[in-house]
């Protein structure tokens, strides 16, 4: 431990110092200005009782709008992920069909997700797809039936409260497609890392390109994927912040209400960034603990 | 010896990628039972020749009957011939991510949907042929190069195929493991698979071959019994080439 501490010391420059002094100064600055010329006054002490609070009626411990909203996030961003690489999948292999018009049709949506801003993506997916299909499918009438039963408490657990199925399914869909462009490259990019003679191979025992893909290519591109797959899905967890927007009400949803009933505006949004911050990075370190030689089961 | 029943008929064939013309007028006849070595400097065709075979390469002129099944655009046609036509390749081309007894089973339960059971038990049968029996549950980067070759020669028979085409199956071994494939390729000849081998093992060939085809610039230049091509073939290139590969 001393030793490690000592070798730590060594390293350090004067610069270092020189370098932390000044962001230091700097933060600081701005503290200050925001404390005097604004006249912001800090208000810490609100923010944990909107992660918590306590519910007289029922005696016990709940969450508030924060710590809801960030619930919401890891459900819709679960959900909106498997769908995703489902999604993902079929598009990677569209990707590297032989039928060139279903390359195309791949190919194109794959540009047309590139080239558009993903606020405009969203709501054109919002509008044109899953509301029309919500609607279609009728599921609106459908979730509040399941909320007005008694024993609704395992679709509660997947998706809360039942009356707002619809919006965090259209966040889910409207998330999966935004993020399946991206899954069909990562997938595309995996097929594509699979030496030809495995094609071969399951060619010349007569499979036809079905079960080659689903027995012999997908299974090894996966595995291959299987960490780009993981930074995708933490770049997921960040782009959902924009599904607020279609008022899905995930973390930065619940951010802007409770800006707008408490003014804590600098404290709503640090301790929102932190949240998203604590989730991603505890993840990216999970991600990488998993992937290190020797950890990972897979071959 | 070989009955007088055609297996695979080739005729005429042409192959063009792109502009480059790989095979030319290449006209060959395997009988049941019949083996077939071809041998030829590299570059020559060999390999695009024995993978329109079983249509890994499109022919791009002529006609390519293999067992009864004229090989053209219909999918099913093709998938029944691969069924019956086996393929070792110089690189393996194990499946990885299977263990070895995995590798064997999964064409017959996918492809000829025959049940796991009887899948395994002739994977088993087929693990024993070729002498590692004790590796079944290995994935194949365990394995050896001469094992890994053995396995893929088995994941063929598992097939149970009417033909076996063989692309350099030694190749890519080190010399002392050369003899073990050998030995199990002598063997499956033995016992009347019909076998068209492309291969530079002279001993291999000279031991099992009925006919000898050399091949030059995508056209088959001789074809002979062993007897004749190893002692006085007709074409100089032939010789020159002999001379070469019989030198080491
Ligand atoms: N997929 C391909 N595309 C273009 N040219 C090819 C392809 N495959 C083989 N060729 C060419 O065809 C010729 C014959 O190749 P090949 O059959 O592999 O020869 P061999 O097996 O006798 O060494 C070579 O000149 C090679 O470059
Ligand atoms: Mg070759």
């Amino acid at each position: 431990m001393n030793n490690k501490l000592h070798s730590i010391a060594k390293r350090l420059h004067w610069m270092d110092g020189v370098i932390v002094a000044v962001l230091i100064l700097f933060f600081g600055y701005i503290w200050v200005q925001i404390g005097d010329q604004l006249n912001y006054k800090w208000r810490w002490g609100l923010i944990p009782n909107y992660m918590f609070r306590y519910d007289e009626e029922r005696e016990r411990w709940v969450a508030n709008l924060l710590v809801q909203g960030l619930i919401t996030t890891i459900r819709v961003c679960i959900y909106a992920s498997i769908l995703a690489v489902i999604l993902g999948t079929l598009l990677g292999m569209a990707r590297v069909a032989k039928n060139l018009t279903i390359r195309m049709l791949a190919r194109t949506y794959l540009e047309i997700l590139r080239n558009i801003p993903p606020v405009v993506v969203i709501f054109i997916f919002f509008f044109f797809l899953s509301e029309q299909l919500i609607t279609a499918l009728n599921i609106e009438s459908w979730a509040r039936g399941i909320a007005r039963q008694e024993n609704n408490a395992v679709w509660e657990f997947f998706f809360g409260d039942m009356r707002r199925f619809p919006s965090i399914i259209s966040g889910v869909i409207v998330l999966a497609l935004f993020e399946s462009a991206f899954v069909g490259e990562i997938v595309r990019a995996g097929i594509e890392a699979i030496p030809r003679g495995q094609q071969e191979a399951a060619r010349s025992l007569g499979m036809s390109w079905i079960a080659e893909m689903r027995y012999i290519i997908l299974p090894q591109a996966l595995r291959k994927v299987l960490p780009p797959l993981a930074n995708q899905f933490i770049s997921l967890i960040k782009d959902s912040a924009i599904i607020s927007l279609i008022s899905v009400q995930e973390l930065t949803y619940k951010a802007v209400e409770l800006v707008s009933t408490t003014r804590a505006i600098f404290e709503a949004w640090i301790s929102v960034a932190a949240m998203y911050f604590v989730l991603c990075f505890s993840l990216s370190m999970l991600f990488s603990y998993l992937e290190r030689p020797g950890k990972a089961a897979a071959r | 010896m070989p009955e007088d029943t055609p297996i695979i008929e080739i005729r005429n064939l042409d192959k063009f990628f792109g502009a480059f013309q790989a095979l030319t007028d290449v006209s060959l006849t395997v009988h049941i039972g019949e083996k077939v070595v071809i041998c030829g400097p590299s570059g020559s065709g060999k390999s695009t020749l024995i993978r329109c075979v079983n249509r890994l390469e499109e022919h791009s002129g002529g006609h390519l009957i293999v067992d009864g099944i004229e090989l053209n655009d219909h999918t099913r046609n093709i998938r029944a011939v691969r069924m019956e036509v086996g393929m070792v390749f110089q690189q393996f081309n194990l499946f990885p991510h299977l263990t070895v007894l995995e590798n064997l089973t999964v064409g017959p339960i996918r492809v000829r949907k025959i049940p796991k059971a009887e899948a395994i038990s002739r994977a088993r049968k087929y693990l024993d042929r070729v002498h590692i029996p004790e590796q079944a549950d290995k994935y194949p980067a365990q394995l050896s190069g001469g094992q890994q070759q053995r396995v893929a020669i088995a994941r063929s028979l598992c097939m149970e195929p009417r033909i076996m085409l063989f692309d350099e199956p030694t190749s890519a071994l080190d010399p002392e493991m050369i003899n073990e494939v050998l030995d199990v390729m002598t063997e499956l000849a033995e016992s009347g698979m019909t076998m068209i081998c492309v291969t530079h093992e002279m001993g291999f060939a000279n031991k099992v071959a009925d006919k000898m085809v050399f091949m030059e610039d995508g056209k088959i230049v001789e074809i002979a019994p062993p007897s004749i091509f190893f002692t006085k073939p007709k074409n100089p290139r032939c010789q020159a080439f002999l001379d070469q590969i019989l030198e080491h």
